[in-house]
């Protein structure tokens, strides 16, 4: 995915004078073509996030569109008010990559887990907060940020991610896609961004096999929220379960919370939040380890969501 | 260990000319309007925005956005005001502009915004942004192969910010002959004298550690900001730091070198007759 973004920057470049990329101090050869085609707009400014954002900024300011890459954490915390101030007051172009989105860098411990970038990016006015799910939805993605007038954050998954998005399905910044639709609007409606999408339509085989009737909706967009397909999918069924690689703090669940809440009212649905807890992680390992440490692992989601149906009943 | 005083220029500043007063009596006007405001931030940097104004900068007043204007950065947005009296003067803005300052529905802010105000580059009043927008500004000034001038104004207490000096190792690199990074170094800041808050000295070593051709110059003296800024670039090989010494509060007698005066509120009519007095 990271790659497939990487390339992406490079071919709006060729196609777009006003593309431009800066990273801090990335891989040695990264772009390197780009570089050599087009070294006026390829840019390696070390280890200097505040600056590299108000740089950008200043680039925006006369008509570029620079796209901006370091990791996630680095992206988002380092330079927070940079990004508040610089892009979003500013109302700028500029595109945010960050690497290692969520528990993808698990090996390097809680410096480098970006557990709350999309909770903290969506709180900006004028942030676009992007996740996509696999290299193909990446290409789709990159293509409609040349003409979105605002800034974007992009979060990056591991890489290696399984393809599940469908060219069919179309794509927009803001639109949600169902991935996976159930018999009957009385269902059960997993809502995911980013990767957990990938490990829902998973979880949904599995209470499937279970007898259980399962939506799958992707948000590859937390902000602006697809309010209308919240909705849609949340109004008849029997259960939402949100899911997500980060904070529940302020994140994809609470977006999707806050619209149910104050659209549906007392005639809410049965509604489960699957995300990190309030705590930075201690564990190593691999990120799909950390899955199930955090239970976000397929077969956990689908555990979660039929025992919180039995509670439901039982309450009922 | 004492706090290292900054080195004495050899200032021999001559008084304030009758532009000067007019400017300082608009400004007197703008903070009486808004009945606040940075007085001693901003009565330090009239004479570098007005020989800006005057005599260096390349604009269009009826077209902020001519595409061929220099850009000036106030990136110490809480000088806002002597920039507002440029703006009047050079008919960006009516005058009376300046007397709704700080008002609910005013364009004109405790701290400069870019969509509200013609003929300002960018939203300032964190501190620590503008050099870096000009880093940005004068590489697209270097891929068009336009000859903009970046000139980006800083405060000395901004300049604490570590995002400054990554802005300035950036320049650097890029040898930006055509960005300035122009510091009004009155030597107070909000909590006190800088070289006990925290010291900046050597300053012009270290600018000239950055790869910075830079100068120092008599911030109130308009002929040699005239002189100093009419020989940009100092170097054709670098970006330029001019450093400018400055007196907080200028012009104000009582309010001069008063950590007390860098931000006042309650500027009611009483207060703003004992200003207006100050520059008779």
């Amino acid at each position: 995915m990271r790659q497939t973004c990487l390339n992406m920057v490079y071919d709006l470049a060729k196609r777009d004078k006003r593309v431009l990329f800066i990273g801090s101090d990335l891989s040695p050869g990264l772009l390197g073509d780009m570089k050599k085609e087009m070294p006026e707009r390829w840019y390696m400014e070390g280890i200097t996030e505040a600056n590299v954002i108000g740089m950008a900024a200043g680039f925006a300011m006369e008509g570029y569109i620079p796209y901006v890459n370091t990791i996630a954490t680095f992206i988002t915390r380092r330079c927070y008010e940079q990004v508040a101030v610089d892009l979003c007051l500013h109302e700028l172009p500029v595109r945010l990559i960050g690497n290692g989105g969520g528990l993808v860098y698990a090996p390097l411990g809680p410096t480098h887990l970006a557990i709350e970038d999309i909770a903290i990016m969506r709180a900006l006015p004028n942030m676009t907060v992007t996740a996509v799910c696999d290299a193909k939805e990446m290409m789709r993605l990159m293509n409609a940020t040349l003409e979105w007038p605002n800034p974007i954050y992009i979060r990056l998954a591991k890489g290696g991610d399984p393809v599940v998005s469908r060219d069919e399905n179309g794509f927009a910044i803001g639109k949600a896609i169902p991935m996976r639709r159930a018999r009957s609007r009385r269902s059960i409606v997993l809502m995911a961004t980013g990767v957990m999408t990938t490990n829902c339509l998973a979880a949904a085989d599995l209470l499937a096999k279970d007898g259980h009737d399962v939506s799958v909706v992707h948000f590859h967009t937390v902000k602006p929220l697809d309010e209308v397909a919240v909705l849609e999918f949340a109004r008849d069924a029997e259960l939402v379960a949100t899911v997500e690689e980060g904070t529940m703090i302020g994140g994809f669940g609470s977006a999707v919370t806050d619209v149910l809440v104050e659209k549906l009212g007392a005639s809410l649905p049965a509604l489960v939040r699957i995300g990190l807890p309030d705590a930075f992680p201690h564990k190593y390992g691999l990120q799909e380890e950390l899955f199930e440490v955090y239970g976000l692992a397929p077969a956990q989601i689908a555990a979660r969501v039929s025992k919180s149906l039995k509670v439901k009943d039982k309450v009922a | 260990m004492a706090a290292q005083a900054a080195p004495a220029l050899n200032l021999a500043t001559p008084p304030l000319d009758e532009r000067s007063k007019h400017l300082r009596r608009l400004a007197v006007r703008t903070l009486h309007g808004g009945e606040r405001g940075h007085v001693g931030s901003s009565m330090s940097l009239i004479e570098i925005m007005r020989v800006l104004y005057d005599d260096v900068l390349r604009y269009r007043a009826n077209e902020p956005k001519w595409p061929g204007r220099d850009r000036m950065i106030l990136s110490k947005g809480h000088g806002c005001i002597a920039q507002y009296v440029m703006l009047a003067e050079k008919g960006f803005i009516p005058y009376e502009t300046l007397d709704t300052f700080c008002r609910r529905d005013s364009i004109l802010g405790g701290h400069p915004e870019a969509a509200k105000i013609p003929g300002v580059e960018a939203s300032t009043g964190a501190l620590g942004h503008g050099l870096s927008y000009g880093v940005g500004m004068a590489l697209a000034a270097r891929i068009e192969k336009r000859d903009t001038r970046v000139i980006v104004v800083m405060g000395d207490g901004e300049i604490n910010e570590g995002s400054v000096w990554e802005a300035a190792l950036c320049a650097g690199k890029h040898k930006l002959n055509n960005l300035t990074a122009v510091i009004d170094y009155n030597k107070i800041q909000s909590a006190g004298p800088t070289c006990e808050i925290q010291d900046l000295e050597p300053l012009l070593d270290k600018w000239r550690a950055f790869n910075f051709a830079a100068v120092d110059v008599d911030g109130h003296d308009v002929e040699a900001l005239r002189e100093v800024f009419n020989r940009l670039p100092l170097a054709a090989d670098r970006p330029s730091a001019i450093i400018c010494h400055t007196v907080k509060g200028k012009g104000i007698a009582f309010a001069e070198n008063d950590a007390n005066w860098h931000h006042k509120s309650k500027i009611a009519n009483d207060v703003a007759t004992k200003l207006y007095a100050a520059l008779e």
